[in-house]
């Protein structure tokens, strides 16, 4: 069984534009999600640059997949397809 | 992110950061409700040109500059920003008063009232119409209808309705203020009375339409770091879980992002405890049935002074921790420039009275770490020569004043005891609480007064 592997961007701008509510992501996962997710804090992963600032926060996935203006709720809806993927 | 309101307000903050270090901020300024805003994008309020207009009152808010003293309404935000860094362009006023209602943003929510709704069912019981000490409800064509005439707001009937059909509609600024400071004027928009009011920012934090904004001191920082003068970052003890990593990794970002020298308010809470556990001593001494509130928090300090004069001789003559973190930090070197930076508004008024050159909030602290790219959990720990007290690290939690002060008291006076209340958050009650305590009848003789609920950690511009 493979991890789903999800780093989060805690650079400072990801942190203030909404990062900082996903630091506690790994205790909002539901039961059949546990132990199958790798959580990663991250210093920044550069994705903010210039124009791309008002797309903050970001999260990368296993499979190189970044996502844009992230949020608990969409990461958590992320994981749980790449799960349903890679059973 | 808690709302699209803190998300835009920090977008703005690390874009200005951005572009002023890249010396292309008076090219880009004009520039950014434009490109936050495009052509055929999508609007937060009734179109892209309102929502326009509003970003650059924000960003002239970020300038440090009063919104309600533009003039002329075709003047471009560089000239603005060309005058600020020229040196000149920005009011006295814009310190002493530095939060303002930038009307073009405020919706002019509708007064607030008990209002019937559809989920009425009409029913047989009726206990709106029975428990209206008003007799204000009746019901019409089936359904409970308030004549607004005799309403007094007291929402019994909000209480028994067993549908929930009944609410209170507020006008969520005037609802926040504890002092009655904010009310809409002849035309409907929100307006700060300053000579109530007492920068609890607690309208600032509860404007859905983000309508209240700060005058930043951003610029006037980034300025002095520019000029090369030395700024010594004061870190308030409510930073504790602001930022990822520990106080020691955001003081050394703050070195890193270009702050001269940093260090810890709570050095100054050291000395704020030390201090004011005397002057209770003392007071006690002389007047056994004393009472003494807290000084530490400047909204409370000036709700005092405004509103309660009778009570200021209650009001501890300790200085309060940022006060004696600038004396530490002017010790150690008297041409540094002290910048407190904290989660508060008040501070921000308490600054122009003490001498402390700027006050930056967590957020502005954010934008410029962001802006410059410093992972605050990228970095060492600062080498602190020590770390302060446990205690004074505490203070910014609710009833950490009061532990503090108890705990210097019995290494003194072994035994001591202390009758403490803890006013946590003001509100319209807890104002008139603090003036029964005042009276004696309550036993009380320490009385700790946080303006914000669990203390500054939960103040209007902290990140949590």
């Amino acid at each position: 069984m493979q991890k789903v592997q999800v780093e989060i961007c805690c650079g400072t701008a990801c942190y203030l534009l909404g990062a900082s509510q996903m630091m506690d992501l790994e205790d909002a996962l539901p039961e059949e999600l546990k132990g199958r997710v790798e959580i990663l804090p991250r210093t920044c992963l550069g994705l903010c640059e210039r124009e791309n600032i008002g797309q903050a926060p970001f999260v990368r996935f296993g499979n190189g997949e970044v996502m844009s203006d992230a949020s608990r709720e969409k990461v958590l809806e992320k994981i749980r397809q790449l799960a349903e993927e890679n059973p | 992110m808690r709302n699209a309101a803190t998300y835009i307000r920090r977008e703005l903050m690390i874009r200005l950061v951005r572009a002023f270090d890249q010396g292309t901020l008076s090219q880009e300024i004009d520039h950014i409700p434009l490109k936050l805003r495009p052509k055929g994008g999508e609007s937060s309020r009734c179109c892209i040109y309102h929502d326009r207009a509003v970003l650059k009152y924000r960003l002239m808010a970020l300038l440090g500059l009063c919104v309600e003293d533009e003039e002329d309404e075709a003047k471009p935000l560089k000239e603005y920003l060309a005058e600020r860094l020229g040196g000149s362009g920005k009011s006295d006023k814009a310190r002493a008063e530095p939060l303002s209602v930038c009307g073009p943003a405020c919706s002019g929510c509708p007064d607030a009232k008990v209002v019937s709704t559809p989920n009425c069912r009409g029913c047989f019981a009726r206990p709106c119409v029975y428990n209206c000490p008003k007799k204000a409800i009746s019901i019409v064509d089936g359904r409970s209808l308030i004549d607004q005439s005799l309403c007094v707001k007291c929402g019994k009937c909000i209480t028994v309705c067993p549908y929930h059909a009944i609410v209170k509609t507020t006008v969520p600024c005037e609802e926040a203020c504890p002092v009655g400071a904010i009310r809409k004027n002849e035309h409907g928009v929100a307006e700060i009375d300053f000579s109530k009011c007492i920068f609890c920012g607690k309208c600032f934090a509860a404007c859905p339409f983000a309508a209240v904004m700060e005058r930043s001191q951003i610029l006037d920082v980034l300025m002095a770091m520019k000029n090369g003068e030395k700024l010594v970052a004061m870190i308030a003890p409510a930073a504790e879980k602001q930022f990822p990593g520990k106080i020691e990794q955001l003081l050394s970002a703050c070195a890193k992002a270009g702050f001269g020298d940093v260090m810890e308010v709570a050095l100054g809470a050291e000395m704020t405890t030390e201090h004011e556990t005397a002057e209770f001593i003392e007071r006690m001494e002389k007047d056994p049935k004393t009472f003494m509130t807290t000084s530490c928090c400047p909204a409370w300090v000036n709700l005092a002074t405004k509103h309660l004069p009778a009570l200021l001789k209650h009001v501890s003559d300790t200085p309060s921790p940022m006060v004696y973190a600038r004396d530490i930090a002017k010790a150690k070197d008297p041409g540094a420039k002290t910048v407190f930076i904290g989660p508060c508004v008040a501070k921000r008024s308490e600054a122009l009275r003490k001498d402390v050159d700027y006050v930056l909030s967590f957020e502005e602290l954010g934008a410029i770490l962001a802006g410059r790219g410093v992972d605050v959990i990228a970095c060492e720990p600062w080498p602190l020569p020590r770390p302060a007290n446990p205690t004074a690290r505490n203070y910014a939690h609710s009833c950490g004043v009061t532990e503090a002060v108890l705990a210097e008291a019995t290494t003194k006076i072994p035994g001591f005891k202390l009758n403490s209340q803890q006013i946590n958050g003001i509100d319209r009650k807890t104002c008139a609480m603090i003036k029964v305590h005042a009276t004696g009848k309550t036993g009380v003789n320490f009385l700790e007064v946080m303006a914000c609920p669990g203390g500054c950690q939960n103040g209007p511009c902290s990140l949590a």
